[in-house]
């Protein structure tokens, strides 16, 4: 197919520049500072290997994605299957409410969980208050802070391509469904929700890459068990002046969810990813 | 696959939303094996009395009885009622066959049973081998039979579908209709067919309910309908008319405009007077019954040709076939025109 029409071409140009300006080249930058001190060197790859803090934030980093996804499938799912069965004008409602995190910086979004979450916080009073603990619970600086953080400014990524998936599919296949005769919850499983999986993926992947590459929401809200790769590239950086070597584990980030992507899109097909396959 | 049809008794069914009354209180009885059509253009209420029957919308008032016993209270998926939608609904990411046995894995039935129901299921619409494609590998023709083997395989007794063959062009939608004809044949199962296009309910029911405004207009066999509207409306909708207002006295049909004629009818009154274009008998204007007009038109249509004459006021339509007509007026010529007595249907007002 021939997706290039030498005039059409020029309209990407403007994007295509700004994208290489402002992102390819600081990379490209970040690879050669990772291999330069200022001599030729492979030292720092070296460090990264030997010490395995790097494998471990690594490794915690994928867990805390993991789990981030998971969570924001769960909680996304119910939700945007309701947003494709209520009226119109609730719809609307229930987008915005889906969007107000968007307007909210990350910064004051995190923070505002610190206070939620803390020791004399209103999660903790009130279950104090209920009777259901007796003493506060832990919910910040570990994998649960984390975590509520997280999925709350991840949530909408996961909703809008389950919605935009499940809006496509056509409400006479469940009601044919209906008449061959299945019951609401099983013309749910045999019919909506394999046509949904395409959004399952593609909200999985946003999320899930996303959560990989996510820096404030974890400095903020875990603790030393939750130390992630961008919690240490930023304390290499700005703590310890160490460039090079903050730029060789920024290489090693990238290469990680570019690795993802490549294993993501071969396993579930890059058209259903990018939406531009059919149901 | 030898179902029975089942009877269906519609008893003043009703769906009334806020602004309108989508359907007014219908009375319908469709006895097992017909063919029976709701007839009607769009907002008549034909899909939303289907959608009743069906079990996807809810009625206001009335009943539903299914071979006897009220259905209006079961869901959907308990009314065993076979339904052709009307873009086909079949499930993309299932292959043909699994589509066609779905129905068959709702109720439970053993695989090796399903595999043999299918095969026949496919066999039926002609479809054989084709068990392994997925829908969008199929033609619209082919995707059209896979719903109807779907919709039968499981036997039930009556057979919904909504416009059925709107997505086929002319020849494909003839050729269905003739299969369809075939099937209801051979099966005995009892269809309730929606559609707007009159030639095909002309061509494929038993009979017909033509639907306005939420109300059957006139039930009755596609000649009843034809021959004998009851209205206006039905006159209009059912092929081509030409429609006088005027009053009957004695035998005599008068226009305020002055047109005469003679007409078999009994009561004397206001009334409407229907004659369809092709009992329309055009005679040189030498000739001395019938009433005085110009030709003011003429469209050639190969077997037949389509005068518009000047009546008085009036305009008549005649349609004159080719392969018998040895007087062919052209425009401007003067000509009588006259019908044979009863070809003429008078709708009392």
């Amino acid at each position: 197919m021939r997706y290039w029409r030498s005039r059409e071409a020029l309209l990407v140009l403007p994007a295509l520049a700004v994208y290489a300006l402002l992102y390819l080249y600081p990379l490209s930058r970040l690879g050669v500072w990772s291999v330069f001190d200022p001599e030729p060197t492979l030292k720092n790859y070296r460090q990264l290997i030997a010490d395995p803090v790097y494998a471990k934030a690594l490794l915690n980093t994928l867990e805390v994605s993991f789990w981030v996804t998971v969570c924001a499938l769960g909680l996304g799912y119910p939700l945007a299957y309701l947003m494709t069965t209520v009226s119109a004008r609730a719809r609307v409602w229930l987008m915005a409410l889906i969007m107000v995190p968007f307007w909210t910086s990350i910064l004051v979004r995190s923070f505002a969980w610190v206070v939620i979450l803390g020791t004399n916080g209103i999660v903790n009073k009130t279950l104090i208050v209920l009777g259901l603990i007796e003493a506060p619970v832990r919910l910040l600086y570990n994998l649960i802070g984390v975590e509520i953080g997280m999925v709350h400014v991840l949530l909408p990524f996961m909703i809008f391509p389950l919605y935009g998936v499940m809006t496509q599919i056509d409400p006479a296949l469940l009601r044919a469904g209906r008449s061959l005769g299945a019951p609401p919850w099983r013309a749910f499983v045999h019919i909506f929700l394999p046509l949904s999986l395409p959004g399952v993926a593609a909200g999985c992947v946003l999320v899930f890459l996303m959560a990989v590459g996510f820096y404030i929401t974890p400095a903020l809200l875990g603790g030393p068990q939750q130390i992630t790769l961008a919690t240490l590239i930023e304390m290499q950086v700005s703590d310890m002046l160490n460039w090079g070597f903050g730029a060789t584990l920024s290489v090693l980030l990238v290469g990680a969810v570019a690795t993802l992507f490549v294993i993501f899109t071969a396993a579930l097909g890059l058209d259903r990813l990018t939406g531009t396959g059919k149901a | 696959m030898a179902a029975k049809g089942g009877a269906l008794v519609l008893r003043r069914l009703t769906k009334h939303y806020p602004n309108m009354a989508a359907v007014d209180g219908i009375d319908l009885e469709i006895a097992a094996g017909e063919f029976l059509t709701l007839l009607g253009p769009s907002g008549s209420g034909k899909t939303t009395t289907l959608m009743m029957v069906a079990g996807f919308t809810p009625p206001t008032a009335g009943d539903v009885l299914l071979d006897g016993s009220s259905i209006a209270g079961l869901a959907p998926e308990r009314r065993n009622i076979g339904v052709v939608f009307q873009n086909y609904a079949l499930f993309p990411h299932m292959s043909i066959a699994d589509n066609i046995a779905f129905p068959l894995k709702m109720r439970g039935m053993a695989r090796p049973a399903i595999a043999a129901k299918v095969e026949a299921a496919l066999g039926l619409v002609q479809l054989s081998g084709l068990g392994g494609r997925r829908p969008r590998q199929l033609s619209v023709g082919q995707q059209q039979r896979v719903a109807l083997a779907r919709a039968l395989v499981f036997e039930p007794g009556l057979l919904l579908m909504d416009e059925p063959l709107g997505a086929l062009d002319k020849k494909l939608r003839e050729d269905m209709q003739f299969e369809l004809k075939r099937l209801h044949g051979e099966l005995g199962v009892t269809i309730v067919y929606v559609t707007h296009d009159q030639e095909e309910a002309l061509t494929l029911s038993d009979r017909i309910a033509l639907m306005n405004a939420g109300r059957i207009e006139q039930l009755g066999r596609a000649e009843d309908l034809y021959e004998r509207p009851v209205s206006r409306f039905v006159a209009e909708f059912i092929g081509e008319s030409n429609l006088l207002d005027g009053r009957v006295e004695a035998g005599w049909f008068t226009t305020p405009d002055g047109i005469r004629a003679p007409v078999a009818a009994r009561a004397d009154g206001a009334v409407l007077l229907m004659l369809r274009p092709e009992k329309v008998v055009l005679a040189p204007e030498s000739a001395t019954d019938g009433l005085a007009g110009t030709v003011s038109e003429l469209v050639y249509g190969g077997d037949f040709t389509r005068y518009r004459v000047a009546v008085g006021a009036a305009t008549l339509t005649a349609k004159i076939a080719n392969s018998r007509a040895p007087f062919r007026p052209a425009v401007g010529a003067s000509v009588r025109v006259l019908w044979h007595p009863g070809d003429e249907c008078i709708i009392p007002k």
